[in-house]
């Protein structure tokens, strides 16, 4: 009789328990809608109005559903190299000023390739320029954020200099450097002397990502919006992540050193070497994220002088997608656009309502703390499911000692 | 550009008044860290400390129901309830639910950050200015030249942060408080089985580096400039957590590093002001390419509190 009381409520627990595998999003989900409910209303808000507010903003119209999009696509670049260096066990911070290294890489690779492609020696080449201009500046905006993020890697595994710290500086360090070279000799000629707004000339045509529209009704769904192929590459590459992380021994490498440093030792896993790699990737994914914001929606790099003024802040907040995702590159999709949704929402919260939308920065901090505090409910339930399954089997053999 | 137009006594006096924060905010980290706390929010409570005591001298002010000191008391105490309450819940969510504390504290520096920067727009909306913490004037020693100007021209926060340093310094390494701080922090089951709470002296510390980060922001928000606009402090409460690790977790050293970069800056700003060749974002830029390298070389000579960032978990 106990027995089988014991086993049904395994499964029962089992069965629940597969339900909310998302439990910690879930929880944090909640949590962080009550705490802004209240903010809302100590604000004298109605929040209500406010969520609806932000929906409509979200996703009420085509348009507003592309912006939702294109705020999420460097999100999800970000999210996918943060999901990397977390699952490598490096807290990677520095993701603002990998997206400021891939940015000014890249920008600087499609100006100068379009320079030469107009230039009269080039003129048979022309042609050739055009296939390679985006691809080349992608690689050398992925290849700057990786060296960016390397470095933090370097000095973590060499120097053993808390990569949270270190990445923290040399955000401002990003910052600073793009500040001087804006000013400086990547300034547009037509700004120099003009009124000095710290930005690069605009790229010519064939060095922009080309825009991105469904075949769906007449015009094409999203067809006049800014939605542009950055979306499909990031989505694509969080396939390819995911399958790296957990179908290849390299992935695997980088989760060993994540879950167990010491046993990743013992197993003979090159520690120094991952923690490197993991951090190089990450910043070449935060590269990717600050070059495509140029070649895809801005086509000029261009800042106001303050420290998220070109990313947006996109750098921390694709830690948090990529909490939000659970630390898997294909969960982060979806939490890139739920995250690039809030933002965008935020945005007409604050027109309609007047309710700053800093709301949305408090709120993503919450879920950061909601979604980690929230890891110790999963471990004790796992616990429990253990010591339920343990006692069904004590009462099994017991049974059997019995008979 | 001579060596005298740089090495002025009033660098040397701005170096002491921009290290007040840092000293405030470090010296409450290393209490933490001792006790095996990483609490990387410092700069978002550093935030809401230096919004929530700007904003009750405001309002004190406006109203006029209090005489100026009052006010200015009345800030500070604000600062540290809010500074304390942030830190109550760091330890909370590091010490009761054992959430990573390297990703948790960046939950509540955004959290800081959103947070102050909402009620400042939606309370206070433009930067505006209050009467802050004036300089006192010594009798005899203000007037002296040079070690007046240098040591004898600034407001009282500025030397209760350096008085804090002895005091933290005692604290830690000479009272029955610290030597537990120290044993939680070096071996939470040594202590645990001495009878020592691990929990609550880590709660102890990190509402003690809550209350301190408040203040540091306090510091910055009602005396050193006066106002409060969005992102006051441009990430200072990082650059206290990279000064405990630089000081190598002893208060001295952690005030020292903190004079050190505050140096570094205040020389920053007097090459801007005269208008150097350097171009003004290198100089900007130098104090953090000095902690960077300053952690190369603390983290060779420093052995740091063996459970840092370890939530303690009785063996059963």
């Amino acid at each position: 009789m106990n027995k089988v009381a014991g086993l049904t409520q395994l499964a029962i627990s089992s069965r629940f328990s597969r339900l909310i595998d998302f439990s910690p999003v879930v929880i944090a989900l909640l949590l962080a809608l009550v705490v802004s409910s209240v903010l809302l209303l100590a604000l004298s808000a109605d929040p209500i109005a406010a969520y609806s507010a932000m929906l409509e903003g979200a996703i009420g119209t085509e348009n507003a559903t592309a912006e939702t999009l294109v705020k999420a696509t460097p999100l999800l670049f970000v999210g996918i190299g943060i999901t990397i260096a977390f699952r490598g066990g490096m807290i990677n911070i520095g993701g603002e000023g990998q997206m400021i290294a891939g940015a000014l890489a890249g920008t600087t690779i499609a100006l100068v390739l379009g320079d030469l492609r107009i230039a009269p020696e080039f003129a048979k080449e022309k042609g050739a320029f055009d296939l390679i201009i985006v691809t080349l500046s992608l690689i050398g905006g992925f290849l700057a954020g990786a060296l960016y993020g390397g470095l933090a890697g370097f000095l973590k595994a060499y120097f053993d200099v808390n990569e949270i710290l270190s990445t923290i500086m040399l955000n401002q360090i990003a910052v600073q450097m793009m500040n001087f070279l804006l000013n400086g000799i990547l300034l547009d000629p037509a700004e120099a002397g003009f009124n000095n707004i710290p930005k690069t000339a605009r790229l010519v045509t064939a060095a922009q990502l080309p825009r991105l529209s469904l075949p769906i009704g007449d015009p094409f769904l999203f067809a006049r919006t800014r939605l542009h192929w950055g979306l499909i590459i990031a989505i694509a590459l969080a396939v390819i992540i995911y399958i790296f992380l957990w179908r290849t021994s390299l992935g695997y490498r980088i989760r060993a050193v994540g879950e167990n440093q010491r046993a990743a030792s013992f197993a003979g896993i090159n520690v120094k070497r991952q923690m490197m790699f993991s951090m190089f990737l990450a910043g070449g994914f935060a590269g990717l994220a600050g070059v495509v914001q140029v070649l895809g929606l801005q086509y000029r790099l261009q800042t106001d002088g303050s420290p998220a003024g070109f990313t947006g802040a996109a750098g921390f907040n694709g830690i948090v997608a990529a909490l939000f995702g659970g630390l898997n590159p294909i969960g982060a999709i979806p939490a890139a656009a739920f995250f690039g949704g809030l933002l965008v929402g935020a945005q007409k919260m604050q027109r309609e309502l007047g309710t700053p939308a800093s709301l949305i920065t408090a709120v993503n901090g919450l879920i950061v703390v909601f979604v980690v505090s929230s890891e110790i409910f999963i471990q004790q339930r796992s616990k429990r499911r253990v010591s339920v399954a343990e006692q069904a089997e004590d009462e099994e053999e017991k049974a059997k000692d019995d008979g | 550009m001579g060596m005298e137009e740089i090495f002025t006594a009033s660098v040397f006096a701005s170096a002491i008044r921009l290290a007040t924060p840092y000293i405030f905010a470090a010296l409450g980290e290393t209490f933490a860290q001792r006790s095996g706390v990483l609490n990387l929010g410092v700069d978002g409570i550093m935030l809401m400390g230096a919004f929530s005591g700007f904003y009750a001298v405001y309002v004190a002010q406006q109203a006029e129901t209090m005489s100026e000191p009052v006010s200015l008391l009345f800030g500070v105490v604000v600062a540290l309830i809010v500074g304390g309450l942030m830190g109550l819940a760091m330890a909370f969510v590091s010490v009761t639910l054992k959430a990573k504390q390297g990703i948790s504290g960046i939950g509540v520096f955004l959290f800081g950050f959103g947070l102050s920067e909402l009620l400042f727009q939606q309370w206070v909306g433009t930067p505006k200015s209050i009467q802050g913490f004036h300089r006192i004037d010594f009798p005899i020693l203000t007037d002296l030249p040079i070690v007046g100007e240098i040591f004898f021209h600034h407001n009282l926060l500025v030397y209760v942060a350096f008085a804090l340093v002895p005091v933290s310094a005692f604290v830690l390494n000479r009272t029955t408080f610290g030597l537990m701080i120290r044993a939680v922090g070096q071996n939470p089951e040594a202590a645990d089985a001495m009878g020592v709470s691990v929990a609550r002296v880590r709660y102890a510390t990190t509402i003690i580096g809550g209350i301190m980060a408040g203040l540091a922001g306090a510091s910055l928000s009602i005396a050193l400039i006066k106002l409060f606009q969005q992102n006051l402090t441009a990430g200072q409460g990082f650059i206290a957590v990279a000064l405990v690790y630089f000081g190598g977790w002893r208060p001295w050293a952690v005030a020292a590093g903190a004079m050190l970069f505050s140096f570094v800056n205040a020389l920053q700003l007097q090459i801007k002001v005269i208008d150097a060749a350097i171009p003004s974002e290198f100089a900007v830029m130098a104090p953090y390419v000095i902690t960077i390298i300053a952690l190369i070389f603390a983290s060779k000579r420093q052995e740091q509190p063996t459970a840092l960032t370890k939530p303690y978990e009785r063996g059963e």
